[in-house]
């Protein structure tokens, strides 16, 4: 190594990587346990990209028609395309209207009915009595949800005793001999030091990885890092190949546009002035899963009904719709679309694409948050000392794809689910054995590495030549030439990564070594999503095959496991899908097939 | 004799001018504050000619084309690029907003790019925000009510009283009106400023809140609230068109009004 690092110490019972909802919800589960709790993010909590989230918070309230959380726990297995966990389902939604309801008593601004009941509104697969009817389900604060929900979570935050550690980068966990995680090394940004936390149990809640690709609606820190600290760790990750298009981006800035939208009354309609989702959901029409909307706008594009010169994108109209009500309930995607594609809501169509918005895949876990992984033939073996909550995890209940709404139902009730499974599994105070010596050696010298990487390709024409790829070769629609192309040109941008060229050098506020490390993060990730896309051989969800254009129960209804080996290479197996509910309370939920 | 001297670093000086490539046909120039705390030296401003037919709209767009392509070690705060998250919040041709929603087309002549006003700056636009998130904390920024919450149902609250917060919850903290206001720059270590107000006055409006009393009378100082002298900075910069100034009044209304 060309420098020592000076390094500081820090002993925790739990330290929470991450600061979005499901980090924050754990964070204060945690510290009401009576643990001694550390929250580290690598930026302030409330800009955590929970924060962008718009249209609303699932849970069975039923403050405006009949709603029972097992029609919920339906609509989530269907709209998982069997590939959720019917246990951990069954868990969220159970759990989800008293999650909902504790943040209303937090002081969460919910919207409000004529009754000061919490506002609820039609998403997306959201269903009553098994599929009949429209649910009204999904609690909204207008449509900045994710915005009132990180900062509730924030403000709570202040009222326990937790230190926050706050634009501190996490660079990898510190992983034993015997496979036990029993900390992680951070750089603080704001002076360049280096901290090496202790912790009984380690909660990642890094978020999704949606800067693999051009074109997503996720902010510019979602990298995945959590993820990638696995892969480095030697444990896989579980169904990586199903990333969620969101039918409504804002055609070329790639902002998102609620499914609200579509909740309140808008509509998608193709070149031809028509409603085109009649033709392909004639039931659910534009309130079909995510899923089915991409992929049927992605046809209407194909097939040259698009809209523009290029025919390149869809109209989403909500100028029909009564301009009060768009300002009461819809004002900030009326701000987006004012600022991001020159358009007044009231009296023109937005112009939108299909947009990579949010990763099913992620670390699996069980309905309590702990990482499991497939050990001497056992699924569910748990890798002591990690945990893993939110978008970063694959608990799974959005198997194949997620509903609308669900992600942040998810985030607050297995954000919870870990602060309790903490309060019975960490003893507080419980001494622990000093670190193996060298544990953060390899880290370093990762890290040492990457600041000094003097290589002739720059981080950015590295990140351009990934997201490329991910977008042209993992897109809406998927074949196996097109994603066998894909698997050789990810590989070469993994070839590209020893030649990276960082030209910062210092320890302050060093963003270009920032991006580079978080560059390394997403490329690990773009590889086991081109490599899982490729192997599994069905249409399932998200993951849409022309050449297998069918579901195949008999031979995939199983999770993938994927590792990274320090080459490059990928390693598949498999996990099987929990075809049982957690109670009687619920039958399971027989596969059939999956119309709207 | 007394000697006024200007605080470190206070003098920007001037920087490296980097040449858009040859062809380019509409080109800009950003200039951009510059301090590397590793030098010491003064911050100076240094010039990137950008192609805007290869460049999104946005100032943020152009700051990120510049760190991808010509200057790396360019360093800023950004993440949602959507105006949500209140990260790239700087001050763009004098006017404190984010970087992500402001357009260049809205500037004329070259973009001068600074952090945001009086902030300790820790590197090129990156400011400590210390301070000003521990006096968002001590506003105590949470629901305080003894009654206890229904077990089974929300607390109640009717779409009027929800609509009292609107207008408030919506804040992103990005400290863009506190820092324009000369007032918080005077006194930023006893004046809460407008964010941090605007925040006090959205817990105070709060139906659901039942410390109106302890909240009025932690602000019942010289400095807390009154310091706002209302110059109407913070309202004519906030970048998500909230009205800092007016929470402030409806503030100092409500002291007035359990005097008497």
């Amino acid at each position: 190594m060309s420098q020592a690092y000076e390094i500081e110490d820090h002993v925790y019972d739990v330290v929470v990587v991450g600061a979005g909802g499901s980090g924050l919800r754990a964070t204060m589960g945690a510290a009401q346990a009576g643990l001694k709790t550390a929250c580290i993010s690598k930026v302030f909590p409330t800009r955590s990209h929970t924060v962008a989230a718009q249209g609303g918070i699932a849970a069975a309230l039923g403050n405006m028609g009949a709603d029972d959380w097992r029609w919920h726990m339906y609509d989530t297995v269907k709209g998982s395309d069997w590939l959720g966990d019917q246990d951990a389902i069954e868990y969220m939604c159970r759990e989800a209207p008293r999650a909902v309801l504790e943040l209303e008593h937090m002081g969460l601004p919910f919207s409000r009915t004529e009754e000061g009941k919490i506002y609820q509104r039609a998403f997306g697969g959201m269903t009553t009595n098994y599929g009949e009817g429209t649910a009204l389900r999904t609690c909204a604060a207008a449509d900045r949800t994710g915005h009132a929900i990180l900062h509730t979570l924030y403000q709570q935050s202040l009222r326990y005793d937790t230190d926050f550690f706050i634009e501190y980068f996490a660079m990898d966990l510190l992983m034993d001999e015997d496979g036990v995680c029993r900390g992680v090394m951070t750089w603080n940004l704001e002076d360049g030091t280096i901290h090496r936390f202790r912790a009984q149990t380690v909660v990642l809640a890094t978020g999704g990885y949606g800067r693999t690709y051009f074109s997503c609606t996720s902010a510019h820190t979602c990298t995945g890092d959590g993820n990638a600290m696995l892969l480095r760790a030697g444990l896989p990750l579980q169904d990586m190949e199903f990333v969620q298009f969101h039918p409504t981006g804002i055609y070329g800035a790639g902002c998102l546009i609620t499914e609200g939208v579509r909740g309140e009354g808008g509509f998608l309609v193709n070149s031809e002035g028509e409603r085109f989702m009649e033709r392909y959901a004639p039931s659910a029409k534009d309130l079909a899963s995510r899923d089915v909307v991409s992929r049927s706008m992605t046809i209407e594009i194909r097939e040259g009904r698009g809209i523009g010169a290029n025919k390149d994108h869809i109209l989403l109209h909500l100028d029909h719709l009564d301009p009060a009500m768009i300002e009461e309930r819809l004002p900030g995607i009326a701000e987006s679309a004012r600022i991001f594609a020159g358009v007044d809501v009231t009296k023109e169509a937005i112009p939108v694409l299909p947009t990579v918005h949010y990763n099913m895949g992620g670390i699996q876990t069980n309905y309590h948050g702990e990482v499991v992984n497939l050990k001497d033939g056992d699924p569910d073996s748990i890798v002591p000392g990690l945990m893993a909550v939110g978008e970063a995890a694959c608990v799974s209940v959005h198997g194949a794809n997620r509903l609308g709404s669900n992600s942040l139902i998810d985030l607050v009730v297995f954000g919870r689910a870990a602060g309790l499974r903490l309060a019975e599994v960490v003893t507080p105070g419980a001494a622990q054995p000093d670190l193996p010596k060298s544990i953060d050696a390899a880290v370093m010298a990762r890290f040492d590495a990457m600041r000094h990487a003097s290589g002739g390709t720059s981080t950015a024409v590295i990140r351009d030549r990934m997201q490329r790829t991910m977008q042209s070769n993992c897109a809406v629609f998927r074949t196996g030439e097109v994603l066998e192309e894909g698997q050789k040109l990810i590989d070469e941008v993994w070839a590209m990564m020893p030649d990276i060229g960082v030209s910062d050098r210092s320890m302050v506020w060093n963003s270009d070594l920032v991006e580079s490390l978080e560059l390394d993060n997403l490329v690990r990730q773009a590889v086991v999503t081109m490599h899982a896309a490729a192997n599994r051989k069905e249409s399932r969800g998200g993951h849409a095959r022309e050449d297998y254009p069918d579901r195949d129960d008999e031979n995939w209804m199983k999770h993938t496991l994927t590792w990274l080996g320090d080459d490059g290479k990928v390693t598949i197996d498999y996990r099987p899908v929990h075809a049982y509910t957690l109670t009687d309370d619920v039958q399971y939920f027989p596969p059939k097939a999956r119309v709207y | 004799m007394v000697e006024f001297n200007l605080p470190a670093n206070s003098k920007v000086k001037g920087g490296t001018t980097h040449k858009a490539a040859a062809g380019a046909k509409n080109v800009r120039s950003f200039q951009v504050y510059r301090y590397d705390p590793d030098s010491g030296e003064n911050p100076r401003l240094d010039t990137y000619e950008v192609d805007m037919d290869e460049c999104g709209p946005m100032v943020l767009d152009a700051l990120i084309k510049i760190k991808n392509e010509i200057d790396p070690t360019v360093t800023f705060r950004r993440s949602c690029r959507e105006g949500i998250c209140g990260s790239c919040a700087m001050n763009i041709d004098g006017t404190n907003t984010l970087a992500c929603t402001k357009a260049c087309d809205d500037v004329k002549g070259d973009v001068k790019i600074y952090p945001l006003p009086h902030l300790e700056v820790i590197k090129d636009l990156v400011g400590d925000l210390s301070n000003f998130y521990a006096q968002y904390a001590s506003i105590k920024p949470w629901l305080e009510a003894q009654s206890p919450a229904p077990p089974d149902s929300e607390r109640l609250q009717s779409p009027a009283e929800r609509k009292q917060i609107d207008g408030l919850y919506e804040c992103i903290l990005c400290a863009c009106c506190s820092t324009a206001c000369p007032s918080y720059w005077w006194n930023s270590d006893r004046y809460l400023g407008p964010a941090v107000l605007l925040q006090a006055y959205r817990w105070l409006i709060d139906s659901r809140d039942e410390s109106q009393g302890e909240r009025l009378d932690s602000l019942e100082d010289p400095f807390r609230l009154y310091r706002c002298h209302t110059i109407m900075n913070c309202t004519n910069t906030c970048p998500k068109g909230l009205n800092p100034a007016k929470a402030i009044a409806e503030i100092k209304k409500m002291m007035m009004s359990r005097q008497v």
